[in-house]
């Protein structure tokens, strides 16, 4: 098992032929994803990478059954097919873009509340989701990955890939990886993805990546309280960053005093998290909680 | 992006939202002619900087005629304002706003924003005006009132009056307040704002209500679609290397430390920092060079953390995913020797080809210690910065 996505996803990329579309794609290809196609306006009907390109996310699922999405189109029509996803009927959309303006996000989140509660978007401005052995949608690379016992899911990309690395050479692998990125306002949260790993069976340990900026911390420290029985290793990251900066995400920065490292940090503690002060530390740390 | 008050004080009136009546002014003789044409015999003299708490800080001055508008500006303009909220070199100030004064009765908060959980534009309000809104959370969070706007049916006028009615304003103020609010909702969406705060708002001893300040951000995913808005950019008001590393498409921010830090991936960059702190040493800044960390990017890089004096060793935290070890260890010889670091770099480098990449940097016989592991790294960097051996 394994949450969202195995190796029976059928997975389209709109952005199909872009350059960022293009090598994602044939990353995903080589990794054994099950691509069925994409989607560039215009270029319906040509073939890209042996794939068959679609006008339409709409024309992409009647003709392959596809029920994934990664979207690798600019900001500024990134949350057009966001919706446009969703309406074709994608069960799961990785938007992997970055800087989409918050006011479209808005849009774009409330329309999936209301009218396509079924679909889990995953982003924006994320590394994406993977299913080490099975299915691989997004940037991250594909090797560090091995099949295996802990979910994770985190704000950052690359401190993802730090997690995983260390969940790969403590033996522990991953069941799934979900970034779920570092804007203001995004698709899965982490009670969402916290949720989906509580019931998988495969997932025996979770590691939660943090970082400064908003509540999604403390809303996760909440409900492991209550409803999490699996062990939880979380790092938070930006102990040191200053107040009122930006650190990079367009969500990672201390507004009015709020979303500091240290309070998410004891929220998580008191929820009975184990917290790791250390990056370096996840996964020894995730090695020792689960006893092996 | 921050706008300065002057400049969010022409937004609001765009959208019929009250101000004060006041010009800007970026010399001494500007600010003469300013309150001349604003008539009356007295003026407030506002330091223009992208930072708060300019009253305590001496920025803004309440003054009687002519010659002390020219006193006031003469003695802000070309200097440099320390406030809580600044460094303590200060921002620069180049424009003063000259005003003429509003009599105050009340003086209340109101606030636009989002609301990230709630993922809506909410209000917020409260009666404690020309406080910092942190110390009124911190000390009567009960005097903070919040409204959230419903995403498909927006900001209703039954809103606008439980606030009103809450903040104790009382006949025409209501509608007011009303007038103030939808105008505020329509403008925070028409030009993608991420925060509009006017503290205070103050109420006249007519009964009229007022912005006496403005203080606006705009989305800077959005500045694409807002020409405009995306004009008024004032890079003075920016650390000059945030400034050049923008330029870059860089992510930089400075801090005091003495440790510069080169990453790629946001999350990374801030954990960077973090371990650093934690093996006793002070970062100096947050440079995320991104996904491509190419030659030319790890240069402009370097540069910038060098264009600062206080940095005595650099580490480079690289996960190499996408793309591969050797390649960037290719980038970072290729930088230090072109940009000529004379202080010790370690660098760390862990994903795809991690051991011909690290032999490269070996090979380099350049002063570049490699690290393996991150822990190891910051250790390093951190004896590095105090003089100790590598």
């Amino acid at each position: 098992m394994s949450v969202l996505v195995n190796k029976r996803t059928k997975v389209i990329c709109q952005g199909f032929t872009g350059k960022q579309g293009t090598f994602h794609s044939e990353q995903a290809i080589a990794y054994g994803t099950r691509m069925v196609g994409g989607v560039t306006p215009g270029k319906g009907g040509q073939t890209h990478l042996g794939l068959p390109v679609f006008n339409t996310v709409r024309d992409a699922v009647a003709a392959t059954g596809a029920d994934a999405s990664m979207i690798y189109v600019p900001a500024a029509f990134a949350a057009d097919s966001i919706m446009e996803a969703a309406a074709a009927g994608i069960r799961v959309i990785a938007c992997i873009t970055e800087g989409i303006p918050v006011r479209d996000m808005r849009r774009v989140k409330n329309a999936l509340r209301q009218y396509y509660p079924q679909v889990s978007l995953i982003g924006p401005n994320c590394p994406g989701i993977i299913t080490p052995g099975e299915c691989k949608i997004g940037i991250m690379p594909g090797f560090i990955h091995q099949p295996g016992k802990i979910g994770i899911v985190s704000r950052s990309g690359t401190l993802t890939y730090e997690a995983v690395y260390q969940t790969t050479h403590e033996g522990l692998g991953q069941s799934t990886c979900i970034g779920i990125g570092g804007d203001p306002i995004q698709g899965l949260n982490f009670v969402d993805c916290l949720t989906l790993f509580q019931s998988d069976p495969q997932t025996e340990g979770i590691v939660l990546v943090g970082e400064i900026g908003g509540q999604a911390e403390e809303d996760a420290a909440a409900f492991i309280r209550s409803h999490v029985s699996k062990p939880v290793v979380a790092y938070i990251a930006g102990v040191t960053a200053p107040k009122g900066k930006r650190m990079g995400h367009a969500g990672a920065v201390i507004a009015g005093g709020k979303g500091t490292a240290e309070e998410k940090y004891r929220a998580l503690e008191v929820a009975g998290v184990h917290t790791v002060r250390s990056p370096a530390e996840i996964g020894r740390r995730m090695r020792e909680v689960l006893g092996t | 992006m921050n706008l300065h008050e002057y400049q969010a004080k022409a937004l609001f009136r765009e959208y019929g939202i009250p101000v004060p009546a006041g010009q800007a002014a970026a010399s001494v003789p500007e600010a003469a002619q300013a309150a001349r044409a604003l008539g009356g015999d007295s003026w407030i003299v506002k330091a223009q900087v992208h930072a708060g708490g300019r009253g305590k800080a001496g920025g803004v001055k309440k003054v009687t005629g002519v010659t002390e508008v020219e006193t006031a500006a003469k003695a802000l303009l070309g200097t440099r304002l320390v406030t809580h909220q600044t460094t303590s070199q200060g921002q620069p100030i180049n424009q003063v706003l000259i005003e003429t004064p509003s009599g105050i009765a009340r003086e209340l908060y109101l606030a636009c924003l989002i609301d990230r959980a709630l993922e809506r534009v909410v209000f917020i309000g409260s009666s404690a005006g020309g406080m910092d809104i942190e110390e009124i959370a911190a000390k009567s969070p009960e005097k903070i009132l919040k409204a959230a706007c419903d995403p498909i049916a927006g900001l209703q006028a039954y809103q606008c009056r439980e606030l009103g009615f809450a903040l104790g304003l009382v006949d025409k103020q209501i509608a007011a307040l009303t007038r103030i609010m939808l105008s505020l909702f329509h403008m925070f969406n028409a030009r993608d704002l991420s925060l509009v705060e006017i503290n205070p708002l103050v109420v006249t001893g007519a009964g009229e209500l007022i912005a006496l300040d403005a203080k606006v951000q705009v989305d800077d995913s959005a500045l694409y679609r807002q020409p405009a808005l995306a004009d008024l950019r004032d890079d003075t008001q920016d650390d000059p290397k945030e400034r050049a590393a923008r330029e870059h498409d860089l992510n930089y921010v400075a801090l005091d430390g003495t440790i510069g830090c080169m990453v790629n991936g946001a999350g990374l960059a801030m954990a960077t920092m973090d371990l650093i702190k934690l093996q006793g040493g002070q970062p100096a800044n947050f440079l995320d060079v991104g996904g491509g960390a190419t030659a030319e990017r790890v240069a402009e890089a370097f540069k910038i953390i060098l264009a600062d004096p206080k940095v005595k060793a650099i580490l480079v935290n690289i996960f190499g995913g996408i793309v591969r070890c050797d390649l960037i260890a290719d980038g970072i010889i290729k930088a230090v020797q072109e940009v000529h670091v004379a202080v010790p770099v370690v660098v760390r480098l862990e994903g795809t080809n991690v051991e011909q990449g690290r032999e490269r940097l070996k090979a380099s016989g350049l002063k570049i210690t490699s690290a393996m592991s991150l822990t190891e790294g910051a250790k390093q960097v951190v004896a590095a910065a105090s003089g100790k051996a590598a």
